[in-house]
């Protein structure tokens, strides 16, 4: 039996702040869920299985599935937590859709979620990671991605300036998007003024720590139809975890054929096998990509096949991932300017469903049809989806 | 209706989870830790079918999963692949102290790299492709800091 084509039908989002102090985790859950219930027009008794997923370590809490039925709606119902670190939210989505998919589920909920205000973001991390080998010796998040920029500069020519250039764009764009945490226009000359955290990393090159939801609805193109807003369809979804220790991402990539960031790569290559895309900056109308800092917006541009090696500088200079340019990136604002780390991935696809669905406000880029959405997490691990407005003519994966 | 926010404050409860873990290093990780700890030396592993030598050592080549050749001698030298100087002061994850470096480090005979700490070394000394060398702490008990840190080969570009 053919996979069943899937719409996302209904989207919630949460206002993203430093902390908020004012609900509780299961009540900021519920805020997002009720918003995507309203969207689509269907209550809790609608929905047939639900997916959520966050960091447990973040709010210390590891039965965050049994924990949140009352918010998430899950009374009754099949749930099922899916945690796999920065990509926790697309993995969430990637779960809905397979649900559906299958033909198993008509509607599914997909929630992510995070407080990071409710405990120490770097101290939780370090958890994720191997206490023999990695423990010991791991810098936390900022200096483990300034790994990878310095390793970027020395292969490339790239600069902190280059660099910039994305902090620049997103943080603009947030401007935009009445949700984001971090709305602030800063130009180059403040990014590279502001101090460094782990060299060539400086603070307004990374993203924040922030506390929101997103909840977003999946429904079979048997009844995607039968709501009121237009489905914006997966057209297709694919994801890499290669290797395991915080070291392996810088030199064992180049191991056995590796190349420059295999994961992204290898997923790349099979989403737009199967999605039929040859040249992204050309067939995509927008991406919502999860760039944790401002180097990322260089070097995963060429991983995600929008330029040669070594080019990104070159093209995000351009204009052409601006607002206005062939192909905007993150007019929400990004995860430079929105870093709830559990929603973070869910809310790249949700941005991408409104974009297509013409429903993104302010952010909206004019006509969107084709968006690209991505996760980032773990040891370099990769989700990449396809949403479209048009109807794809089966399921291709 | 009024904003409750603005006649209650917000009670918010401080806790900590402390759990105790015994984590077994099973047999790759004993003999390698051994190694460091007893004698200073650095033991990694081959994948007989991929020809890759790990270190750190894995039991089985996550690629193929066929069983690795134990041991293979490494150097107490290598390359220094990526790095980066740390400038926040952050007590558990710094123990060295407040600007440190930090980098992955591919000990010559192997094919994989690791992490670890760096020290010694002036502003500028720190090179992607540089040479780097190990400093054993006086005091070791069978971990990944039994190495206090590596530090710049000098007189080596």
């Amino acid at each position: 039996m053919a996979a069943k084509r899937v719409g996302i039908v209904g989207v919630g989002m949460t206002l993203q702040s430093s902390a908020r102090r004012d609900v509780y985790g299961i009540e900021l859950i519920n805020e997002a869920v009720r918003a995507a219930l309203d969207d689509a027009r269907m209550t809790r008794k609608d929905i047939d299985a639900i997916v959520i997923g966050n960091m447990d370590h973040f709010e210390g809490i590891n039965y965050v599935d049994t924990w949140s039925v009352d918010g998430s709606g899950a009374l009754g119902k099949p749930i099922m937590k899916m945690t796999t670190g920065g990509t926790t939210g697309s993995t969430v989505a990637m779960g809905a859709y397979y649900h559906v998919a299958s033909g198993m589920f008509d509607r599914v909920l997909a929630i992510g979620w995070e407080k990071n205000s409710e405990s120490d973001t770097t101290g939780a991390i370090i958890t994720a990671f191997d206490p023999f080998w990695d423990r010991p010796t791991f810098g936390g998040a900022v200096a483990g991605l300034a790994l990878e920029a310095t390793q970027y500069m020395a292969e490339t020519g790239a600069t902190e300036e280059d660099a910039a250039y994305v902090a620049v764009r997103d943080r603009k764009n947030a401007l935009n998007n009445p949700y984001a945490h971090l709305r602030m226009e800063l130009n180059i000359e403040a990014i590279m003024g502001t101090p460094y955290l782990a060299w060539p990393v400086k603070l307004g090159d990374m993203c924040p720590r922030t506390d929101g939801a997103c909840a977003v609805v999946f429904a079979s193109e048997d009844i995607a139809g039968d709501f009121p807003n237009a489905p914006a369809w997966v057209h297709g979804v694919a994801d890499r975890h290669l290797w395991a220790y915080t070291s392996d991402p810088y030199v064992n990539q180049h191991v056995k054929g590796g190349t420059w960031f295999p994961a992204m790569e290898r997923a790349t290559a099979e989403l737009y096998g199967k999605v039929g895309i040859t040249d992204p900056l050309e067939q995509f109308d927008v991406a919502e990509l999860y760039l944790p800092y401002s180097f990322a917006g260089l070097r995963y541009m060429e991983s995600l096949g929008f330029c040669e090696r070594a080019g990104a500088p070159a093209l995000v200079r351009s204009g052409a991932t601006d607002m206005g340019g062939k192909c905007p990136v993150n007019p929400s604002g990004g995860v430079l300017s929105s870093n709830a780390i559990g929603a973070t991935g869910l809310l790249r696809v949700a941005e991408a469903a409104l974009q297509v669905q013409g429903r993104a406000g302010d952010r909206q880029v004019p006509g969107a049809s084709l968006a690209l959405a991505t996760g980032f997490g773990g040891c370099y691990w990769s989700d990449e989806l396809v949403i479209g407005i048009e109807k794809p003519e089966r399921n291709r994966g | 209706m009024d904003d409750w926010r603005e006649s209650q404050e917000i009670l918010v409860m401080d806790g900590r989870i402390k759990v105790p873990y015994t984590w077994s290093a099973g047999e790759v990780g004993t003999s390698y830790l051994e190694a460091l700890r007893d004698e200073k030396r650095f033991l990694g592993t081959r994948c007989p079918n991929c020809d890759i030598v790990y270190h750190v050592p894995r039991m089985h080549c996550p690629d193929c999963f066929t069983e690795c050749e134990r041991y293979v001698e490494l150097a107490g030298q290598g390359e220094l692949v990526t790095w980066t100087v740390a400038r926040r002061h952050y007590p558990p994850l710094s123990p060295l102290g407040g600007r440190f470096g930090y980098g992955v480090i591919k000990l010559d005979g192997a094919d994989t790299g690791f992490l670890h700490l760096l020290a010694e070394f002036e502003e500028g000394e720190l090179v992607t492709g540089g040479r780097v060398e190990a400093v054993f702490a006086d005091e070791r008990e069978g971990s990944m800091l039994d190495v206090k840190y590596f530090r710049p080969v000098k007189g080596v570009e």
